[in-house]
């Protein structure tokens, strides 16, 4: 029988990967809702929703991934396509508030009627059904990547210069949100959500089934990335990363290629997005803001680039250490960290954490087999003549 | 991160001139009358004054009238102190006091000291025809000022109320008046008057129509527009004419206005990227960190400041050519370091450098709020700096002036280095053939770090401009990196010509851009247009050709 095509060639890391996952997505929202609160035992709700936060980053970090470690393109707006995912589902969760708004408009949220808006822009139609709303949160950085990307790749923008024209769209698109008129709540964003498809989005249940879900989509986007890494179009991505020149001499589109995983990658960040407003219970204009997009590089660096598994790691290692040390007494000495992460990542470790232990490893290994290789011709050989 | 805000404000320079002045003719009128104890007669000026405590809204409309007329040294005070709500009047005994913004009252009408107002005395009260009448005797009593720029100021305050009382004085104002400035204020003002006269006559009428024309401001257009409807046909048809010609010639100056805000937007834009070209653009690294170079320039400034005031206060004024040099040595010193320290194990990976300038940015963010703290620190501007003059309709002030002088400057020397030092040849060499020049004898590693301490140093004599019209904080930088690289992009890469004229178009076409579009929405329009431009242009708008191309 052939495996299917998500599961082909699952090697030993990937199968852990995908085991830790659902592992965690299915016993940490049973511990938090099945144990009585306090016991040792017991996931606090708090560490559910940040846990969540952290597997919708994990999600970021493999979108970034599929495009600069597989195919050499390092977007600097990648924040971009996951805050316009999250304004998409943000939009929703404001159109079920209702009456139950401060102002108790059962059509214009709060900002709107506080903003005089006379009626409901059109561009917020339709955002009341969930089905409609879910395919906003792939459509738009959908398209905004297809048409942003249809431009740079035919016209042959790449490396920094690439990374500095996506740095400036997402710089834009912080400032075009800021604006009030823009009819996305200026700068205070999207907040103050209840339902989303009818639960609380307070509640303990809806947190852990968020989580839930969140780890479903890891592993989900895991298994995308994983086979269209695996497939022959990913054999062309990383022909493309290595030389694209001789990739373009040898018959390739390059540009269509690029355009494909770029506009899939963008795809996978809007979801991202979806899955943390959520969950955080706020969208605003800062999550445009370019350092975001490059922290999110640096996820994706520190766990190793051009290995999914290390994307994912890398964005949890890194949250965790922010989450960490920015609330301790070591506070200020966060963006020092951060800076000197970047710092010697690039230099020390260009290979990231699971990239370089798999370097070792595999070098191991090859001594191993080397030795075991050597004994063997010696066993073979016998025993040199002492007389020789 | 909030858009780099050019500032057009002159920060700081003048405190309300205007009141100071209006105090001092206050106390003076105190002092003189108090130290002369001029005697007390009855006669029209005390009548008058009087008025002021009937409580009524004519005869205080009359009070005011026959006050400022009367030509007493105590006008201006009783007047200034009704205009500011420090007049008093009793209703019984028919005093009225005058209390000077010191707290000291006198009897307005012989301007004797008293100690204190009587219980049943309010305050005079006003309402808003009596209020543009106040403003009309204020207006007419300094229009006698010995002051000439009062003088001016308040033709102009008459020009904008053509109140028809004050043309008996500025008539005799004009008879004496021998300064030419002041004269033409007057004649503007008398024009003003006129035009709005019912009973003069049409004669009239169309020489102050002529005369408003040629004023030919904002101001002039809107005493043209409020005209009625109920003119002779032909001074009609001449105001018409008028508004048509001021419409013509206030575009023009708004385009003036535009295309000089542009110059200096761009020339803030050219001091930002021009460190950014030699970096970026002839070595070809990517240094995010170029933003806290000019951020550390500022701070230099802001250092050199300090030790002065504290020190040295006389050299102010030279504390921006001390910091010049100054900032060059500490940006360009950290910009070896950082070249030795990390950018040299990157070169030809250009996408790790990037990374690992960013991070280097935010260490030295950091490091600068936890010596400097957080907040907006204070960079003076020296006298030779602040201060503005007025060319035709448009002002201009001479920190921006000199800022793009400056920037000018920077960019000559830098080419001149270039072209004509050893060092900018080799530099020029390295960059075109690094393995050629190496086999020449050229110590490739040394020249590296040169240049990238030269294009540092560049960033830090930025800085100190920028400390001139930006706000010295941490996050200085930060404003600016994302522009200089659009700049440099946009202009060519490796190219400073390049440069040059991508900045001033830049800064132009964003300006022109601003009044239509909103200064948010033009940035966003600028940044979309830079986006397309680079589809078309790939390498810029001026890119180099040949085999440096694709190294």
């Amino acid at each position: 029988m052939t495996p299917h095509v998500l599961t082909r060639s699952l090697d030993r890391s990937a199968s852990i990967f995908i085991l830790v996952v659902a592992g965690l997505g299915v016993l940490i929202p049973l511990s938090n809702l099945l144990l009585p609160a306090g016991s040792t035992l017991q996931v606090p709700t708090y560490l559910v929703a940040l846990f969540g936060k952290y597997a919708c980053y994990a999600i970021l970090a493999l979108s970034i991934d599929l495009i600069w470690g597989y195919c050499g393109i390092l977007s600097l707006g990648h924040g971009a396509f996951f805050a316009l995912g999250g304004y998409a589902m943000g939009m929703y969760l404001m159109r079920q508030i209702g009456s139950r708004g401060v102002y108790g408009n059962p059509i214009l949220p709060d900002f709107m009627v506080f903003l005089n808006y006379p009626s409901l822009p059109w561009y917020w139609y339709g955002f009341d059904m969930f089905w409609f709303a879910a395919l906003m949160v792939l459509l738009v950085p959908g398209l905004l990547a297809f048409c942003f990307g249809w431009l740079a790749f035919r016209s042959r923008v790449t490396g920094v210069y690439l990374s500095i024209i996506t740095q400036a769209m997402t710089y834009a698109l912080l400032l075009a949100f800021f604006r009030n008129d823009f009819g996305f709540g200026g700068n205070n964003g999207l907040t103050d959500f209840k339902d989303i498809l009818g639960f609380n989005v307070q509640a303990d249940g809806t947190r852990a089934a968020l989580f839930a879900l969140s780890c479903l989509t890891l592993i989900l986007t895991f298994l995308i990335c994983r086979a269209v890494v695996t497939s022959k179009l990913g054999k062309v991505l990383i022909a493309i990363r290595d030389a694209e020149s001789r990739t373009r001499f040898l018959g390739y589109r390059v540009e269509s290629y690029k355009l494909f995983v770029f506009t899939l990658s963008a795809c996978m960040a809007g979801v991202a997005g979806a899955l943390y407003v959520p969950q955080v219970g706020i969208i605003n204009p800062s999550e445009f803001a370019p350092g975001n997009s490059i922290e999110a590089v640096i996820w994706v660096a520190v766990g190793g680039r051009g290995t999914l598994v290390g994307a994912a790691l890398g964005a949890v290692v890194v949250n965790y250490a922010k989450t960490f040390f920015t609330s301790g007494p070591l506070a200020p000495y966060w963006l020092f960290m951060l800076g000197a992460l970047f710092i010697l990542v690039t230099l020390l470790l260009p290979k990231g954490i699971v990239g370089t232990f798999s370097a070792w490893r595999e070098s191991r290994k090859a001594t191993e087999k080397a030795n075991a290789e050597s004994a063997a011709r010696e066993d073979g050989v016998g025993e040199p003549n002492p007389a020789e | 991160m909030p858009p780099p805000s050019p500032h057009y404000s002159c920060r700081g320079c003048i405190v309300s001139a205007n009141f100071l002045d209006r105090l001092r003719a206050v106390l003076l009128a105190i002092l003189l009358t108090t130290a002369f104890a001029v005697p007390a007669l009855a006669g029209p000026f005390e009548d008058a004054v009087a008025k002021f405590a009937n409580d009524d809204f004519s005869d205080t409309d009359e009070a005011i009238g026959a006050v400022a007329a009367s030509g007493n040294p105590l006008a201006f005070p009783i007047i200034s102190a009704l205009q500011e709500g420090r007049l008093s009047a009793d209703p019984d005994t028919k005093k009225v006091f005058v209390t000077g913004s010191d707290g000291k009252i006198i009897d307005a009408a012989t301007g004797a000291a008293v100690d204190k107002l009587p219980d049943s005395a309010a305050a005079v009260r006003l309402n808003n025809r009596l209020r543009r009448a106040v403003e009309a005797a204020v207006g007419s009593l300094t229009l006698l000022s010995p002051d000439p720029a009062k003088r001016i100021a308040a033709a102009q305050s008459v020009f904008k109320s053509h109140e028809e009382s004050a043309l008996p004085v500025i008539d005799g104002a004009l008879a004496k008046e021998t300064n030419k400035a002041v004269k033409a204020a007057f004649t503007e003002a008398r024009a003003a008057i006129l035009l709005y006269k019912a009973d003069a006559t049409e004669v009239e009428k169309l020489e102050a129509v002529a005369i408003v024309k040629a004023k030919g401001d904002q101001e002039a257009m809107a005493l043209l527009t409020g005209l009625g409807n109920e003119l002779p046909p032909n001074v009609a048809r001449a105001v018409t004419s008028a508004i048509a010609s001021i419409q013509s010639n206030l575009a023009t100056w708004s385009m003036v206005q535009n295309a000089w805000y542009g110059l200096s937007l761009g020339s803030v834009l050219l001091l930002a990227a021009i460190g950014l070209a030699i970096t970026f653009g002839v070595m070809g690294v990517i240094n995010m960190a170029h933003g806290e170079m000019v951020m550390l320039g500022a701070y230099t400034t802001f250092v050199v400041q300090e030790v002065i005031r504290t020190r040295y206060p006389g050299l102010f004024d030279y504390s921006l050519l001390i910091a010049v040099p100054l900032a060059f040595l500490v940006a360009g010193a950290i910009g070896v370091l950082i070249e030795r320290g990390i950018i040299r194990f990157l070169y030809g990976r250009p996408l790790e450098t990037l990374l690992a300038t960013w991070g280097l940015s935010l260490v030295l963010q950091q490091a600068v709020r936890t010596m400097f703290g957080p907040t907006n620190r204070e960079v003076g501007n020296p006298s030779w700096m602040s201060g503005a003059f007025e060319v035709g309709q448009i002002t201009i002030t001479y920190n921006r002036l000199w800022i793009l002088c400056f920037t000018l400057a920077v960019f000559v020397i830098l080419l001149a280095m270039l072209r004509y030092t050893a060092l900018g040849l080799e530099m020029r060499a390295v960059t075109q053939n690094r393995r050629m020049a190496a086999s020449m004898g050229i110590a490739t590693s040394r020249v590296d770090a040169l240049t990238f301490g030269l294009g540092s140093g560049i960033a830090g004599i930025a800085g100190v401009a920028l400390s001139q019209i930006d706000n010295v904080s941490p996050n200085l930088g930060q404003s600016y990196i994302i522009d200089s690289f659009m700049v440099v992009v946009f202009g060519g890469v490796g190219n400073l010509w390049g440069t040059l004229v991508g900045a001033f178009t830049l800064g132009i076409a964003n300006k022109f851009l601003e009044p239509v579009a909103g200064a948010v929405l033009g940035k966003i329009a600028i940044l979309v247009l830079i986006i397309l431009f680079i589809q078309k242009r790939p390498r810029g708008l001026f890119a180099l050709k040949g085999r440096a191309v694709e190294a």
